[in-house]
């Protein structure tokens, strides 16, 4: 179990350090994949097989098949990847890193200050989780329920091509320049 | 190879969540903006499954489970937006984005 952890949590860290500087989208949503598969391996590892499943099932199966989508129906390719390519350069990127960088060294140092414990990995099965979950959680479910709901009716109404319409301020303006 | 302990897992989740609030600081396509924030929540996500697990509850599995359907609604909306924004402005890049932004003030006197 250690040593699943500790090699799952490496190739966690190395592939996303991949998917976030790769220029092509594509190139960075497969090593966003691996990211993901990997943290669900750091979760089995952990003792919680329901969240690994639901982590391939949710994650790396349904959010990257949306991203992949969009990416395709944009028709983002070498264009895109120039683009980036020209974007990131390290006077860009160097400063925000950096700071980020004090920051995480900073939450590294006053964890290891604390007072540490050693990992009792027990398997929490699905039972366990789902009767927490419509148990004591079930406002919350409900809620989780309403949020998705949301998001679909949100997404549909949002997503829906329609003729390019202006605030009328802005139309006032468009007339007055033409 | 050490046993591992609750900051070890603790630390690689901060990694995590840094590498993403990099990915959102530097880059300026929406897209890649969005990918990184999909590894912040993965992250905090795993945080709270390193807490149910050091004290053998479910709940921070129920915890993720929340993150999971919160983060599927939002790159739902967001990826709509995208969608949006591509059609309005041929472009991706952030910048571009600047329908809400104020004309500068006219000096008087």
């Amino acid at each position: 179990m250690n040593l699943l952890f500790y090699i799952s949590s490496f190739v966690a860290v190395a592939a996303t350090i991949l998917a976030i500087t790769r220029f092509h989208p594509v190139h960075a949503l497969l090593y966003l994949v691996v990211s993901f598969l990997a943290a669900a391996l750091i979760f089995l590892s952990l003792g919680s097989p329901f969240i690994a499943v639901m982590e391939v099932i949710v994650y790396a199966g349904a959010i990257i098949v949306l991203f992949i989508f969009v990416v395709m129906m944009l028709n983002l390719g070498k264009d895109t990847a120039l683009q980036e390519k020209n974007w990131l350069r390290p006077k860009v990127w160097i400063g925000p890193s950096l700071l980020v960088l004090i920051l995480l060294v900073e939450m590294i140092v006053l964890l290891l200050t604390a007072e540490d414990t050693a990992m009792h990995v027990t398997v929490v099965d699905p039972r366990n989780v789902s009767l927490a979950l419509f148990g004591e959680y079930i406002i919350a479910l409900e809620l989780a329920g309403f949020l998705l709901m949301a998001g679909i009716v949100g997404a549909a109404h949002i997503g829906k091509q329609k003729k390019k319409q202006l605030h009328r301020f802005l139309q006032a303006e468009v007339m007055e320049s033409v | 190879m050490p046993p591992f302990n609750v900051h070890t897992v603790l630390i690689v989740s901060a990694i995590l969540f840094v590498l993403g609030l990099v990915g959102v600081l530097t880059r300026k396509n929406v897209i890649f903006m969005l990918i990184s924030v999909e590894i912040m929540l993965n992250a905090a996500g795993l945080a709270f499954v390193a807490a149910g697990a050091r004290w053998q509850q479910p709940d921070g599995q129920v915890m993720f489970l929340f993150i999971l359907a919160m983060a599927a609604a939002e790159v739902s909306i967001g990826l709509a937006l995208v969608l949006q924004i591509y059609h309005q402005n041929r472009s991706l890049d952030v910048g571009n984005i600047t329908a809400l932004k104020d004309e500068p003030l006219h000096e008087e006197v």
